[in-house]
């Protein structure tokens, strides 16, 4: 199978241990999760005892060590042998929860909160975005008011995923004046009187991973809970979104090799007009564009990821590499279900679900048209 | 305690490339093959690390040697062994087809002799050539006490002592066994409280699994700095001499896929005994 070129032994050794643990952990139930909307909590515990949970995270952390490489080998094999693409989304809701904590937050907060989390014993989440802003970091309307030793918190997130049943939620909040010099970063207990799941929303795709909308009313969080320094948590936002970035283009990545792998096994088998669809020329030939363009995005990732791992995270690089991949997997999933015919429409299919899953990525994590903007912005074109 | 604990690599059945047959019929050729750890070694080596570590704790407090005989690149199965915890590996280099079972208990018997193990934990069996013959000659080459098919094994009070349970066709045999021993494992072996090593609580459970444990990327980074001595049979004083040989491999009769539905019992056994002729 096709491989990222900054491949190494390891690399391989830990796709073969991420491999065993999707086709025995969440394979045999990735419909019944899918069709659910969750994945059993304790999943969390297990694959922190497999060594899989904590991968990109400092040893002093509860972490595996490794980096963004690691990160994006492993969940690739989770997708590919686990095929529920929800269910390694929801587990990996941590990567975005926990990276400010992890470069910004004091020992107590590392203590209190990755450790947990890297266990499988605490489930995390990221709480940005807001009813009336998404990509508009910028605006977030949530307020946290100084009172005493306590941030009072009033407002809402909401797309925050994992929230129906995270333990805390690293929150972006407004504790100085309008625009993005004003906003920092709070981790809120979700026992806190005053935080509220206010709904569990449904979703076209990456339905095993819950989403919730979350409600904060006079929430008191203590001062303690706040990374870094007030006023800061625009930048760790943003410092965290070039990962972030190329771990979705990863994902796409992964669940185009999918689309593809199930589309490669159906092609072969299905028989029409006294041959097997493999036997047409036009299937072959659409299997090969559909090859030829994750190939393309898995080069345009694996640049992209050598660089920031080697000090250079062009953010214009990491948007590049994200509308590449975004726009490839809605392509290959989209042949995927063509080539499939009917049976592509059909829920019991996997590429029916990778095609709404495939749907996430243009919007999640920013749009494709704000990933254009950062290019043009960074370029001055 | 100190376990020598043998490994094969063996064809991945997972992989799309199937293992071939070579056009004289001669071998079983391997180029293209996927490689992994025969799972029955795979079942030893993790009977062998939760009987030198305090499970609850993950602490090391014995030593686990593998040893494979094969090609260079087999040392990536050492490799992904020492991920898993183990703590050195020894590749002695040799041709697959070269070798038989008789020999490969020569050479491990020269290993043994240099290692000094208190126990060597092996595989029944390997997948590919399903033999189950190499455990018991390495037993009988070295004079010690055979413990095969063990299902669960228990150090007694002075530590050289295994109470160790076998899995036998007509049931479950207990016996006590005084090392140094050859063990050879069964998957019950797997068991959440199938070893009990005095150290880890007598209460801990490992978790149930199917096939040994997972190596965590800090495993992974860890093994690198592992050593894994080459040596050759020849280096080890050992002259085995093959008295095996095969004369014709054939890959069976692919399947025809024909399906026969039947309504009930009776047209079932009448089938089995008149169409599929296994009655």
């Amino acid at each position: 199978m096709a491989t990222y070129l900054f491949e190494t032994e390891e690399h391989k050794t830990l796709r073969a241990q991420a491999r065993k643990f999707a086709a025995a952990e969440v394979l045999p139930h990735a419909h019944t999760w899918e069709e659910a909307g969750i994945f059993p909590r304790e999943l969390y515990r297990t694959m922190a005892e497999a060594g899989l949970l904590g991968i990109g995270y400092p040893e002093d952390c509860g972490g595996q060590g490794g980096d963004l490489s690691h990160v994006l080998v492993a969940a690739e094999e989770l997708v590919l042998a686990g095929k529920s693409v929800g269910t390694c989304v929801g587990l990996g809701s941590h990567g975005i929860a926990l990276p400010p904590i992890v470069k910004f937050g004091t020992k107590a907060q590392k203590e209190r909160y990755v450790k947990p989390v890297l266990r499988g014993e605490l489930v995390s989440a990221l709480g940005i975005t807001e009813a009336g802003g998404g990509s508009d970091v910028a605006a977030v309307r949530t307020r946290a008011v100084r009172d005493g030793d306590h941030y009072v918190v009033n407002g809402s997130k909401t797309f925050i995923t994992s929230g129906t049943r995270a333990d805390f939620v690293t929150t972006a909040v407004r504790t100085g004046g309008e625009g993005h010099g004003g906003i920092s970063l709070l981790v809120i207990d979700a026992n806190t009187p005053g935080f509220r799941v206010a709904k569990k929303l449904d979703k076209m795709g990456w339905w095993a991973s819950d989403t919730a909308e979350l409600a904060f009313e006079d929430c008191r969080v203590p001062k303690e809970n706040l990374i870094g320094a007030e006023n800061a948590g625009f930048l760790m936002i943003m410092m965290n979104f070039v990962s972030e970035r190329l771990m979705l283009a990863g994902q796409c990545v992964a669940i185009a090799e999918l689309a593809l792998r199930e589309t490669i096994a159906y092609a072969r088998e299905r028989e029409a007009f006294g041959k097997t669809l493999n036997g047409f020329q036009v299937t072959r030939h659409k299997l090969a564009e559909m090859e030829t363009r994750i190939a393309a995005a898995r080069a345009l990732t694996h640049e992209s990821v050598t660089r920031f791992l080697a000090g250079d995270g062009d953010p214009a690089l990491a948007a590049m590499a994200k509308n590449t991949a975004t726009d490839m997997c809605s392509y290959v999933c989209d042949q995927a279900v063509q080539l499939h015919g009917g049976y592509g429409y059909m829920r019991e299919y996997p590429v029916e679900r990778l095609y709404r899953d495939a749907r996430l990525y243009p919007l999640g994590g920013g749009t494709r048209e704000i990933m254009n903007e950062i290019i043009a912005k960074t370029r001055r074109y | 305690m100190k376990i020598l604990v043998p490994i094969k690599r063996v064809a991945d059945p997972d992989n799309a490339n199937k293992v071939k047959v070579s056009g004289d019929g001669t071998q079983v050729t391997s180029e293209g093959l996927e490689w992994k750890m025969n799972p029955f070694d795979e079942w030893s080596l993790e009977a062998a690390l939760r009987l030198t570590e305090d499970g609850a704790k993950k602490t090391r407090t014995g030593e686990v040697v593998l040893v494979t005989i094969g090609p260079k690149d087999a040392a990536q199965t050492v490799r992904t062994g020492l991920s898993m915890g183990a703590e050195r590996g020894i590749l002695v280099e040799a041709n697959d087809q070269e070798l038989d079972s008789n020999m490969v208990a020569q050479i491990l018997k020269a290993i043994v002799d240099k290692e000094k193990p208190d126990l060597v934990v092996m595989g029944k069996q390997t997948v590919d050539g399903d033999s189950n013959v190499a455990g018991t000659v390495l037993a009988e080459l070295l004079g010690w006490p055979l413990a095969n098919y063990a299902m669960s094994l228990a150090t007694d009070d002075d530590g050289k002592t295994l109470t160790v349970k076998r899995e036998l066709d007509t049931g479950v045999s207990t016996i006590k066994v005084t090392g140094p021993a050859v063990i050879t494992t069964s998957d019950r072996i797997l068991k959440p409280e199938s070893v009990k090593n005095g150290v880890t609580p007598a209460d801990f459970k490992y978790p149930e699994a199917e096939g040994g444990r997972y190596a965590s990327l800090k495993g992974i980074m860890a093994a690198k700095k592992k050593p894994i001595d080459e040596v050759t049979a020849a280096s080890l004083g050992a002259t085995p001499q093959k008295t095996l040989s095969y004369l014709k491999f054939e890959l069976p009769a692919a399947r025809s896929g024909q399906t026969t539905f039947v309504e009930s019992v009776e047209e079932l056994v009448q089938k089995l005994k008149s169409d599929a002729k296994v009655l």
